[in-house]
């Protein structure tokens, strides 16, 4: 069965062409260009992934995802941002991952097909933030359990930070493909769920791409 | 008659402001009528010499003033330095001057205004000591004190408070040694009055000059920032996009510029001005920006961590840049990722491609590349190369060294 997809950005060329360079494994059902329609059209058509511009008029993609994370679909925030501050809010808005713009189209299908099926996707730039925003303080953390890394998850964002595809990281440490993943939702869940003020701090202090 | 000398000279006068514009006060060597004091104040304050002249003589009148304080400027103030035969002077303009000052004397004497007795000293002595600090002041003090930005800060608030003192104190004082404070209380008493009258009057549309300075002030700040972004994206983005258009038949050069544009813009746009030169995040970009413009591979970069750079991580970023070099020359790679990492005991730098990869064993000894530059210099620098490749595997470098501690 194909994944139902929205695509969520105001620009149009932006739209055609993802849509033209997806795989045969998803079928777009919808197109929205700001946040009232992508609400709308989430709601209507309950896709199984909505890709999400970050920046939008009206609120931009998390004002889409506050108003429609109960709905069930999940979301990838697609972006030709990104700046700190961007990819952590979407984040810790609710998008299970965060991808750029200049994705090719293969490796944006799989992005898509792994969303649908509950992971986590992490560009190598998200990788980098996490472990910037995690290693960056002296503070003991307030929750060990989310305010923390393992070890193991910290060797797998590196390897995603070095460039590593999840079948290359499964082969690097000698685990499965299924535990990578683990490792990754594991991330997200922290990076969504931690109090650490530090995150967002973190976030602010460093403006940069 | 020496008016008519004026149009020249002011335009002279003008012409020498813009030339040294901001300089220190300087005594003029060309328009001086006796050794050039009033010409450079002229020049210094944007004033027509004509009205400094007048007013020294009118000072010069009054008890001499005006010769002392000429006479202070005279031997404070540095003159003009000058090249080639000195400028004549204009000696009817100076017998004008003279004549002038002697039938101004002559009126002084006769109606008695210029007798000012003992109070007149300390006026002549604090004038002359505030005229010698002005001009020797550098421009950017006296701009400081000239600001026209007083009265936004505290600071302006105090002074303009104490200034008020000052004159106040200075001119019951004054009236007090002439021993007619008695006689004038009233009269300043009614001008307390009516200047605080006049305040009142006055406060509502001074506040509104007030907003309406701060409004424009703002607006201008913003137009500026305006046009810094139009210049910017002259300068930037409308060449690229006219050199992607001259190039539009050579896809792997309209690559190339597309991504050399868009990193310029990003960096313009979100990161923090860092200097390339001090620390490890920013040279590493650098790096990989240049070898991405030289080769046309896009490379990504992401850092973990930051420090200022150092001898040993100087060596390590070349031998990333050769890692960088070697894998956009032969890799046959689409990409190439960049990852550093700085930890509080050593850094780390992989330089990964996915391209074709090669074997150890075949590539010559005399094959200066990956042995010299890359491994031999880790290694002579205290740290360590490690490369993993196979044919068709793609290749990895991993460059680490000790941190220097401080």
């Amino acid at each position: 069965m194909s994944v139902r997809v929205v695509i969520v950005d105001d620009h149009r060329l932006f739209r055609s062409g993802v849509r033209a360079e997806l795989g045969a494994v998803v079928e777009v059902v919808g197109e929205a260009h700001d946040v009232d329609s992508a609400v709308a059209a989430i709601g209507e058509l309950k896709p199984d992934v909505v890709l999400l511009d970050v920046h939008m008029p009206g609120g931009g993609g998390i004002e889409v995802l506050r108003r429609a994370l109960s709905t069930g679909s999940r979301f990838l925030a697609l972006s030709v941002s990104d700046a700190a501050e961007d990819v952590i809010g979407v984040i810790r808005a609710g998008a299970r991952g965060y991808v750029t713009k200049n994705i090719s189209g293969s490796e944006l299908t799989d992005a898509i097909v792994r969303v649908a099926e509950g992971d986590a996707v992490f560009s190598p730039r998200l990788a980098g933030f996490v472990l910037d925003a995690f290693a960056s303080t002296e503070a003991p953390p307030i929750d060990p359990e989310l305010d923390s890394l393992t070890q193991r998850e910290r060797e797998v964002l590196r390897l995603i930070a070095r460039g590593y595809a999840y079948k290359e990281i499964a082969k690097e440490l000698f685990i499965s493909v299924k535990t990578v993943e683990t490792h990754v939702s594991s991330v997200l869940r922290k990076l969504q769920l931690s109090n650490r003020h530090e995150l967002s701090r973190w976030a602010t202090a460093r403006r940069l791409v | 008659m020496w008016a008519g000398a004026r149009p020249c000279l002011y335009g002279g006068i003008m012409r020498e402001v813009r030339e040294q514009e901001g300089g220190r006060m300087v005594r003029a060597a060309e328009g001086r009528l006796l050794v050039g004091v009033c010409q450079g104040m002229a020049r210094q304050l944007r004033l027509d010499p004509v009205v400094l002249r007048l007013a020294f003589l009118l000072l010069t009148v009054l008890d001499g003033v005006g010769v002392l304080a000429y006479a202070a400027l005279w031997i404070f103030t540095p003159s003009e330095p000058y090249e080639g035969e000195e400028p004549r002077r204009d000696w009817s303009q100076f017998a004008a001057y003279i004549a002038l000052g002697v039938a101004l004397g002559a009126i002084s004497t006769l109606t008695g205004a210029g007798a000012g007795g003992v109070a007149f000293w300390p006026l002549a002595v604090g004038g002359i000591g505030a005229l010698i600090l002005f001009q020797q002041a550098d421009p950017a003090q006296r701009q400081r004190w000239m600001s026209s930005t007083m009265g936004q800060t505290r600071q302006a608030w105090l002074r303009i408070l104490a200034g008020v003192l000052l004159i106040a104190g200075g001119l019951v004082g004054f009236l007090a040694a002439k021993g007619e404070l008695v006689r004038a209380s009233s009269g300043l008493l009614f001008t307390v009055v009516v200047v605080a009258g006049i305040a009142l009057v006055a406060a509502p549309w001074l506040m509104r000059l007030m907003a309406e300075l701060r409004r424009e002030r703002r607006e201008r700040i913003r137009q500026e920032e305006r046009a810094e972004m139009a210049a910017h994206l002259h300068d930037s983005v409308l060449h690229t996009l006219t050199l992607i258009q001259r190039n539009a038949n050579d896809p792997r050069e309209v690559a190339r510029l597309a991504r050399s544009q868009e990193r310029e813009l990003r960096n313009w746009l979100y990161q923090p001005r860092q200097d390339a030169d001090a620390t490890l995040a920013a040279a590493v970009r650098r790096i990989a920006a240049e070898v991405e413009d030289d080769h046309g591979i896009p490379v990504e970069v992401v850092c973990v961590g930051d420090c200022p750079l150092d001898e040993r991580l100087g060596a390590a970023l070349q031998s990333t840049r050769e890692a960088l070099v070697n894998a956009a020359k032969h890799a046959e790679t689409p990409v190439i990722s960049v990852y550093a990492e700085a930890e509080p005991e050593e850094v780390t730098i992989f330089v990964r491609d996915r391209g074709k990869g090669f074997d150890l064993a075949d590539v010559p000894e005399d094959r200066m590349g990956v042995r010299q530059s890359i491994i031999g210099r880790m290694e002579r620098n205290g740290g360590s190369a490690r490369l993993r490749t196979s044919p068709g595997e793609g290749t990895e470098w991993q460059l680490t060294v000790k941190r220097e501690q401080a």
